[in-house]
């Protein structure tokens, strides 16, 4: 029935900021369907219905727009188109692409009321069948494949809730996206379909089961791998006051860390930032294949001065493209930032709707649609299977940052998702005002991951006979070496350093150690912006080797400080700025020099 | 085309409610008539079937709802632009005026076009990264926080400490180092009369004032113009950087006044306010003017902006410097300890930053020590400090050699590097050789985070 009042219309009773009433479709929309104001191609989005009209939020400025304008309903929710193209394209909250634009606008502005189609309907994929005719498929099947970059395999599936006997399939040849690829066929009724699906944004993909992560989602910082680790299908939290480094560990999580697919959502950000990470990805070239790091990358950009409901159906745009490759199999890292920006976004529509706001002018249910965000997350058996039978696992992890006013983590959004996320990387005015990035403060950190990947971590550990600790109790050490020394810091404040007895100098001494040479850590250093695992493990077990050897020195009364001499500490300190991860040789070599100074003292 | 309407039905402080007998365009100007002659500019904020909401840009004292006619132009706010502006002030009309008398002058610049104040939100995919630097001759500014075309860097300062003074320096000795046509935008924001001679003295006893085109708000003038002088401020930018190809740079001096006008506002349309009474869109329109800077990839203009203002208390927190904070690249922080110490301009360099800066300074830019300098100076400063702190346990006397070199370092890395006079320029050679000649206190094992090729050509020992 509703088919049939496809083309029926209302028209604009009263604007409102981005808001609109609009008299006559109240009878035939949807809550969450799209409409459109034919003269301008403006979009919008229904998001309440009354008996006499209904509201709708528009995504670009309603400037010159006068009552009565004609708005017709296009009877399908928010979706975004999945096919083969998303890779390395910029999109807008709602998926319009920025390079289109830019291209037929070449002012540079965001002109308003464009009207391409996400994804370029004239290009050409390769496309090759995997499965045959009058096979019998199911929902998240594979059916063929098309190479979409260099790296990435992007598969064809047969589409949720679709299942049958496959009675057409192309050939191995060239396709646009909206070609006809396959047929399936059920109880005689025979369904076409292409490559490209749709999907719509609030609703999560179907998968077949969620399982519990056992693999870390290695980012390259010493401080996040050790210390507060995530995990592939993790969920995280970076929250901090401005100039603290969020946006950074963004940036080196996008470029270094072991996903395959990276989804960016630029969410309310300054538009330099983006060229900035833009620039970074073109020019970083991945080891594998010499290719630029944007071919694995999909940005969703709506800055902050774009208009804010794109912004709010940025984070679901982003979070449902990270789905479709998910379920092909994908380990898929969305980066979010900031969902602070996106919280505001929701504040002001509400405050339009003159909605009965909870706490700081934040909607009531921002707790609610903030976790069907994170919920989005995780490791997944997919539905469906490849030709040879194969079942296959994907993941998303999601790391969003929050920008709390005045770095106050009480306020409602860091306070919401911290009820929401597994690992919560506190970022620290503190450490930053001392040029101590990253700024992850660690005595209010946390990670509840560490448990799910001891095992990972122990199968990799590194055999070093005069140092015997694998991972899990290399950070139960640091751990312990560091909240030691903050009780003694409130110690030194009121009997100064050198009054301490000599094991606890020896504290104060391995805090220092592990602070300078383990998590203090220069993002923009060639060398030291990613720290392999085994360089890692290399640098905190020489850091843990000097605090073992030192206690037993204690003994002796000597302190280990005095006996290596400030070269070999240097030597030590700069292992991260000086080896590169390739070179474990150096680290064995630094290694055997601490032992021959050890032990020459100890004959 | 112009319909001319009688009726106003409510004034609640700058917003006319009429009735909806006209079939308006959202955001459209109208012009207000009154019986005296006057007439004044509104937009179309909210419109249903019942009911428009015009906000008037002006003071509506004096309006009734009988002597006022009202006239709907049928069009969206713009501004005039004119190769003719340089040198002359400006209100937030677009209107020349006479800063001394506050009159408004009989204006014989003939308009080149006319632009939207609102401009277009760029194209995040056409902005170009910047990596071109603006010489601004103030050694703190160029040695440790670079200033960057396309960037917005602004300036927190708080009342009492010199931020005018600093602006005017800025105004009058930036320059880009290659010859490229560059011009300053001066845009005062509720500043008081005084104040606005002041900048104009200081313009035309530099000599620069050809080169500046100004716009100011006086601290008297009605609250709407407030929020709309930035933005003809910005537009007259745009047209220069990105029709003209200039390098510009845009002061606005002083952003607080402009939240406290949005939050007056906002408190009129009895909107729910989110922290300390300012807005919850608070962030968002102050993204609409921070957000008017940078470089569009294919043109040869830029748009940077030195955003100016005064924290609350003090307070770096309050949501002004917080909003502002999180949406700049960087910023730069005014101390009123070492204002008290007599140190002029008195940046707190530990608390500031330039987040542009890494990629737009080294051999071929600057210098090739540059970066190895900058991040030195701050990590020594940052141990000055701490000794400093050290003193009041220990004495000067327990203190070893190192410490004690640290000590004539941060003293002569504030009364030589961060100290310099109100109208002295330094080119980023001479700011370098001061940085070497505190730095020179430090014995070279001190100097961890510079190459040692730089410490042998640079460094000079101490006699």
């Amino acid at each position: 029935m509703i088919r049939e009042n496809k083309t029926k219309e209302g028209y604009i009773s009263a604007i409102n900021g981005s808001l609109i009433k609009i008299k006559g479709l109240e009878k035939y929309v949807r809550l969450n369907d799209l409409i459109k104001i034919p003269n301008y191609h403006i979009l919008g989005e229904i998001i309440q219905i009354f008996s006499d009209q209904v509201i709708a939020q528009c995504f670009d400025p309603l400037t010159n727009i006068s009552l009565n304008e004609r708005v017709v309903s296009l009877n399908e929710p928010l979706s975004m188109e999945l096919a083969p193209g998303i890779l390395g394209n910029v999109f807008d909250g709602i998926q319009r692409p920025l390079e289109q634009l830019f291209q037929s606008f070449p002012t540079g502005g965001l002109e308003r009321g464009f009207k391409f189609p996400c994804l370029s309907r004239t290009k050409k994929w390769h496309f090759i069948p995997i499965r045959k005719i009058n096979e019998e498929i199911n929902e998240g099947d594979i059916i063929g494949t098309v190479q979409e970059t260099t790296d990435i395999n992007h598969k064809i599936m047969i589409p949720p809730f679709i299942s049958g006997i496959l009675s057409y399939i192309a050939p191995e040849g060239d396709y646009i996206i909206t070609d006809e690829i396959f047929t399936v066929k059920r109880y005689d009724k025979e369904q076409s379909f292409s490559m490209l699906q749709k999907w719509p944004i609030t609703k999560s993909r179907p998968y077949n089961r969620k399982e519990n992560p056992n693999e870390p989602l290695i980012t390259g910082i010493r401080a996040i791998d050790l210390l507060f680790p995530i995990v592939k299908g993790g969920t995280t939290a970076i929250p901090g006051g401005f100039g603290t480094g969020k946006s950074v560990i963004q940036q080196i999580l996008a470029k270094w860390c072991n996903a395959d697919i990276i989804v960016y959502i630029g969410c309310g950000e300054p538009g330099n930032e983006i060229a900035n990470i833009m620039k970074q990805f073109s020019e970083t070239l991945v080891s594998k294949s010499h290719k630029s790091l944007l071919e694995r990358v999909v940005f969703i950009v709506n800055t902050s001065n774009m208009p804010v409901s794109a912004r709010e159906a940025s984070l679901f745009s982003g979070v449902t493209i990270a789905e479709y490759f998910r379920d092909m199999g994908y380990d898929v890292a969305v980066l979010a930032d900031s969902t602070s920006r996106w919280a505001e976004s929701l504040r002001e529509v509400s405050g339009l709707l003159e909605e009965m706001p909870a706490e700081e002018g934040y909607p009531a249910y921002l707790p609610s649609k903030l976790s069907s965000f994170y919920e989005r997350a995780g490791l997944i058996r997919a539905l469906g299977k490849d030709h040879l039978g194969n079942e296959r696992k994907g993941s998303i992890s999601i790391v969003g940052t929050i920008s709390p006013p005045a770095g106050d983590f009480s306020e409602p959004v860091t306070a919401t998702t911290k009820r929401l996320v597994q690992v919560f990387w506190a970022l620290d005015p503190n450490l930053a005002y001392l040029k101590h990035y990253p700024a992850i403060n660690w005595l209010n950190s946390y990670s509840n991951y560490p448990q799910f990947i001891t095992d990972w971590w122990f199968e990799r550990d590194i055999d070093w006979p005069e140092i015997d600790l694998d991972w899990s109790e290399c950070r139960n050490q640091v751990n312990e070496i560091l909240s030691k020394e903050k009780d003694l810091k409130h110690l030194i404040q009121l009997i100064g350093e050198k009054n301490l007895p000599d094991d606890q100098q020896l504290i104060l001494f391995s805090a220092k150690m592990i602070k300078n040479g383990f998590l203090l850590q220069n993002a923009f250093d060639e060398i030291e912006a990613y720290t392999n695992y085994k360089k890692l493990l290399g640098i905190i077990k020489i850091l843990l080797l000097i605090y073992k050897e030192g206690k037993n020195l204690i003994e002796q009364g000597l302190m280990v400080e005095d006996i290596l001499g400030q070269d070999l500490i240097n030597s030590i300190l700069r292992i991260g700025q000086t080896v590169p991860n390739d070179a474990f040789e150096r680290i064995e070599k630094i290694k055997s020099k601490l032992i021959q100074k050890l032990r020459i003292l100890a004959l | 085309m112009s319909v001319i309407y009688k009726k106003i039905q409510q004034i609640i402080g700058p917003l006319l409610f009429l009735k909806n007998e006209h079939n308006a365009q959202y955001g459209e100007i109208v012009k207000i008539k009154t019986s005296d002659e006057s007439i004044r500019t509104g937009q179309i904020v909210k419109m249903n079937e019942d009911m428009i909401i015009v906000e008037v840009f002006e003071d509506t004292s004096g309006l009734s709802s009988e002597n006022a006619e009202i006239v709907f132009t049928g069009d969206i706010f713009k501004v005039s632009i004119s190769k003719d502006m340089f040198g002359q002030t400006f209100n937030s009309l677009g209107s020349p005026i006479d800063i001394r008398s506050k009159n408004i002058l009989d204006s014989d610049i003939l308009t080149d076009v006319q632009r939207d104040i609102n401009g277009i939100p760029i194209n995040p995919f056409a902005r170009e990264y910047p990596i071109d630097i603006i010489q601004t001759g103030v050694s703190v500014i160029d040695g440790l926080f670079t200033l960057i075309r396309g960037q917005k860097l602004p300036i927190f300062s708080a009342q009492g400490l010199p931020h005018n003074k600093l602006a005017a320096q800025i105004a009058t000795q930036s320059k880009v180092v290659s010859e490229e046509p560059f011009v300053i935008i001066f845009c005062g924001i509720g500043i008081i009369q005084d104040e606005a001679i002041y900048f104009l003295k200081r313009f035309q006893e530099s000599g620069t004032l050809q080169n500046i085109i100004s716009f100011i708000n006086f601290a008297d003038d009605p609250i709407i113009e407030r929020l709309i002088i930035p933005r003809v401020a910005l537009t007259t930018a745009e047209y220069y950087a990105f029709e003209k190809d200039m390098h510009v740079l845009v002061i606005l001096i002083d952003m607080t006044n402009y939240a406290e006008a949005l939050r007056e506002l906002s408190s009129a349309k009895e909107e729910i306010p989110s922290r300390k009474g300012y807005p919850g869109y608070i962030y968002s329109d102050f993204a609409s003017i921070y957000e008017r800077t940078g470089k569009i990839k294919g043109k040869q203009g830029s748009i940077t902006q030195i955003p100016i203002l005064t924290m609350p208390n003090d307070d770096i927190s309050h949501p002004i410097p917080d909003t502002t904070g999180y949406i700049t690249e960087g910023q730069l922080v005014l101390s009123r300890d070492l204002h008290k110490k007599g140190i002029y301009p008195p940046f707190e360099v530990l608390a500031s930053i330039s987040r542009l800066m890494k990629d737009a300074i080294g051999a071929d830019k600057t210098r090739g020590d540059h970066a190895d300098v900058s991040s030195q100076l701050l990590a020594a400063y940052s141990s000055y400090l701490e000794v400093k702190d050290l003193i009041s346990i220990v004495g000067e006397d327990g203190l070893n050699n190192d410490q004690k070199n640290l000590l004539k370092f941060g003293t002569d890395f504030e009364q030589k590097f961060i100290n310099q006079k109100s109208n002295e320029t330094r080119d980023f050679n001479q700011t370098l050789t001061i940085a070497w000649e505190t730095l020179s206190h430090l014995n070279k094992k001190q100097l961890i985070r510079i190459h040692p090729s730089f410490i042998n050509k640079y460094y000079k020992t101490q006699v």
